[in-house]
């Protein structure tokens, strides 16, 4: 494979994971934020892979692997069972509208763009130009956090973050060192559980899943 | 480490320090063993008592010996010295724990409050912490040590948590002593110029200079000043000493207090080289309007322990003023005068050691045998507890300064070096000083009158409350210690040449100057100020005049002039039918203090009206520092918190949208 060629295929692996966290901020179904989820987790896995491929860094084959099968198979299967349990498939609405949200969303991919700039100039990777992009899609995935009512999505806007994390950690140095990532990725999964816990103790103190429930916790 | 020789010190107070831990983490062995702490830990913590006397004397007698501990943090160990200074407050602890650890052996009952085996590590941590806190030659260990004394005096403090008093009196405490405790490391924090070296030795070696200086004495003065009681910090000791048990409050106003002064001392005389003048001149003024605050403030109390803990603040008060004369005199190169002050703050240091130590030792005797702290509700005790109140007739005389006891001597030194101003060269100093003398002297007597009020209200007179003719005399554990405190209030009042000689290394340690020969001038019978034809005084020849008189008086009225005994009831003055009703009670006595000094005070009154059916009267006497100082100061931050508290408004969305902005904004700000 050339090397114009892998460029081109990273950036639109890049420019896929921009188009899915945008994807996540508009989409108001809980069953179909799971599935752009794991969408994002392949394509996260797929790039992660050519990347190895083209730079020859076997650990990142692991990094690879590890993103299929946390991202891509158990997380989303965790989280099919916990809206199953919870039967929260239906729609949620946002606290701010959808079409403010996806222009603050440009917003801050301008801004993500520009903070990268100077670091991808330095940077000797092939992956640099991409740096913005994970910049962005982690910022994104904050907005998704707080324009989300519901307990869910914001978990989902939570994990979302750590693609965007991972990412940039792949475009920026090949990668975090292979200890640093096996961390982290427990550090998902616990969260992950904690947050499901949690949603269960919320349904059943308050009978909704609705964060609002929670405002209460404030000293007057 | 060689033992005896300089190193005895040393050992002896640090082998006393393991031994109180040890004695503590044993009271955890059996918590709710009562027999098992009271009868034989807290006597084995008296031992520990007279170990750190025992290594203070050897230090005295010794030059400084400074020793690493193999403890600390890596890189970090513990430093320690004992030198004369630091054994002289050495001795001071160990004399007047063995006293209260012998009291409170006898003291402390199964039934309320913290479990025994808890009260006993707090106690003998709180004993450790100071030994240490005396010993530290590191600012490192020091307010380590500093820190345990403040949290295991809070605990001890609160050991009757259950009374919502006495958790806000011990919250007051430790938000006081932190306040303190961060200007005492900011004092550090000068101290060390920039070497980024915390040992004391290599202060020692660079001192601050001019401005730095200053601010490094401003500091500690006013970071030991919280934690001594010096105006306008005052406001715990009034709340924190009631609400602690009275052994405890007698450890705390006897001993902690005195860290305090130790504190002070070691900066200004020992870390700092040379001392301004004004330096002086601010803690002789300070000390002045404690003194005074503090014994009108005594004077108007009603209740007894808030009555011995204001006394508490006048006689450090006295301390202070003695430090600062004896800060000025070294500022003018006067070392046998900055000696003499010197000395008589040390003196009166140790005195009130000892006597308010036993003062506070009776009340817990009275407070156990009457559950009354309220003088209003005491009286006539003499005959229930007639052991209990002869001791506390001696602290009582001691206290308020009438010769042969202790109390007399340190003050007569004290106005023997005021007396010596006039030789000052700084005429407006020349001048005011004198008039401090005059507050000085003021402060004194009203301590008299206060100590006839304690002594008479609770003692003399008739029961004000039938549940007292039940009253019974303290056990002898009691018993014994507070005969231990009274026998060292007895001797150091008599003895006034031998203590002057025995503290004269600190003078020599600080001021490269002793006083034994000038004080030994008019030969062994006598204590000298300063020069024979100026004043002496003999403690022993007074008491004997004393003695010759009132046994003269007695025989000449016993045999020569009536020659009949006839026994009335106590304070009628000849008229029969007196009741308990018709004395005079604490207000009563405490009344023209109120009227004479009323702007001191903030005073509320109720008064009854002519129509009332059953007329009441009640009359509070403020503290103006609460108001004007420590409120608004209160308030201010109350409102300040309020207003950060907007932001908080239980909304994840928010928090996490403040979470957004700062990383966007820092994103932007790096860029």
């Amino acid at each position: 494979m050339s090397a114009s060629m892998s460029t081109q295929l990273i950036n639109l692996f890049a420019s896929l994971l921009l188009l899915i966290a945008f994807a996540m901020l508009a989409q108001r179904r809980v069953l179909s934020l799971i599935h752009l989820f794991a969408w994002q987790g392949a394509v996260l896995a797929l790039n992660t892979t050519l990347v190895a491929f083209v730079t020859d860094q076997h650990h990142l084959y692991y990094s690879a692997l590890l993103t299929l099968v946390l991202k891509v198979i158990l997380l989303p299967w965790i989280l099919h069972r916990l809206i199953d349990k919870l039967n929260v498939r239906w729609d949620v609405e946002t606290l701010v509208n959808i079409p403010t949200t996806m222009l603050i969303g440009v917003v801050l991919v301008i801004i993500g763009f520009n903070v990268a700039m100077p670091i991808s100039h330095l940077s000797a990777t092939v992956t640099r130009g991409t740096l913005g992009i994970a910049l962005a899609s982690v910022l994104l995935s904050f907005m998704m956090m707080i324009t989300r009512r519901k307990a869910v999505p914001q978990v989902i806007g939570f994990l979302a973050m750590e693609n965007g994390l991972f990412f940039a950690a792949t475009s920026a140095t090949y990668g975090m060192p292979l200890v640093v990532e096996l961390g982290v990725a427990l550090d998902v999964l616990v969260g992950t559980f904690i947050f499901g816990i949690f949603t269960f103790h919320l349904r059943e103190a308050f009978d909704s899943l609705d964060i609002e429930h929670i405002e209460k916790l404030k000293e007057r | 480490m060689a033992l005896g020789g300089p190193h005895l010190a040393t050992v002896l107070v640090l082998a006393g320090s393991a031994h109180w831990l040890a004695a503590g983490l044993a009271g955890l062995a059996r918590p709710q063993g009562l027999l098992w702490i009271a009868r034989i830990l807290f006597p084995l913590g008296a031992l520990g008592g007279l170990a750190v006397a025992a290594g203070g004397v050897a230090g005295l007698s010794h030059g400084p010996v400074a020793v690493i501990l193999p403890l600390g943090l890596p890189d970090l160990p513990f430093h320690v010295r004992v030198d004369a200074l630091s054994a002289f407050f050495l001795v001071l602890l160990g004399i007047a724990s063995v006293g209260v650890s012998i009291f409170s052996a006898g003291y402390f009952r199964a039934g309320h409050g913290t479990a025994p085996g808890l009260l006993c590590i707090q106690y003998h941590v709180f004993l450790a912490s100071m030994a240490l806190v005396l010993i530290a030659d590191d600012a490192y260990l020091f307010m380590v040590a500093w820190e345990t004394m403040a949290l295991s005096s809070y605990f001890l403090v609160t050991s009757n948590h259950h009374i919502p008093e006495i958790r806000r009196a011990g919250f007051l405490y430790l938000l006081i002593a932190h306040v303190g405790a961060v200007a005492i490391l900011l004092s550090y924090g000068v101290l060390q110029a920039g070497q980024g070296d915390y040992v004391f030795s290599s202060m020692r070696a660079h001192p601050p200079q001019g401005w730095w200086a200053s601010m490094a004495f401003v500091l500690a003065l006013f970071g030991f000043g919280a934690k001594a009681g010096l105006l306008p910090l005052h406001v715990w000791l009034p709340e924190a000493h009631p609400a602690a048990p009275s052994p405890v409050s007698a450890l705390m106003s006897g001993v902690m207090l005195k860290t305090a002064i130790y504190g002070i001392l070691r900066v200004t005389f020992d870390l700092l080289d040379a001392p301004q003048w004004w330096w002086g001149v601010l803690t002789l003024a300070l000390g002045l309007l404690t003194a005074v605050f503090g014994v009108l403030f005594a004077a108007v109390q009603t209740d007894m322990k808030r009555l011995l803990a204001y006394s508490s603040i006048e006689n450090i008060g006295v301390v202070l003023i003695a430090v600062g004369l004896a800060i000025t005199f070294r500022a003018y190169a006067m070392p046998l005068l900055a000696a003499l002050a010197l000395t008589a703050a040390l003196y009166h240091c140790i005195n009130h050691a000892l006597f308010k130590s036993l003062l506070f030792l009776a009340t817990g005797s009275v407070l156990h045998s009457t559950r009354e702290r309220n003088l209003g509700k005491l009286g006539g005790l003499i005959h229930s507890m007639p052991s209990v109140a002869f001791f506390a007739l001696i602290g009582a005389l001691a206290i308020a300064g009438i010769p042969p006891l202790n109390g007399f001597v340190s003050e007569w030194l004290l106005l023997q070096a005021f007396l010596a101003t006039p030789s000052l060269p700084n005429s407006y100093l020349n001048m005011l000083i004198p008039l401090g003398a005059a507050a000085l002297t003021l402060a004194a007597g009203l301590a008299g009158y206060v100590m006839v009020k304690f002594y008479g209200v609770i003692f003399l007179g008739q029961p004000r409350e039938p549940a007292l003719a039940h009253a019974h005399d303290a056990g002898w554990l009691e018993r014994l210690g507070m005969a231990w405190l009274a026998a060292g209030c007895v001797a150091l009042g008599l003895l006034p040449l031998r203590t002057v000689a025995i503290l004269d290394p600190v003078n020599s340690l600080l001021l490269a100057r002793t006083l034994s020969e000038t004080a030994g001038r008019s030969g062994w019978l006598f204590i000298t100020g300063l020069a024979p034809e100026r004043a002496s005084y003999s403690p022993l020849i007074v008491f004997c005049g004393m003695l010759s008189v009132v046994a003269a008086t007695f025989l000449v009225v016993r045999f020569r002039y009536n020659c009949r005994l006839r026994r009335g009831e106590p304070w009628d003055c000849g008229h029969p039918g007196l009741t308990a009703r018709m004395q005079d009670t604490a207000e009563g006595f405490g009344q023209p203090i109120k009227q004479i000094f009323e702007p001191m005070f903030r005073i509320e009154r109720q008064l009854p009206t002519p129509f009332d059916e059953r007329p009441a009267y009640r009359a509070t006497a403020g503290d103006h520092f609460w108001f004007w100082a420590y409120l608004p100061v209160a308030r201010l931050t109350e409102r300040v918190s309020r207003s950060i508290g907007v932001l908080q408004h239980g909304r994840i969305s928010l928090y996490l949208l403040y979470s957004l902005i700062t990383l966007v904004l820092l994103l932007l700000v790096v860029t």
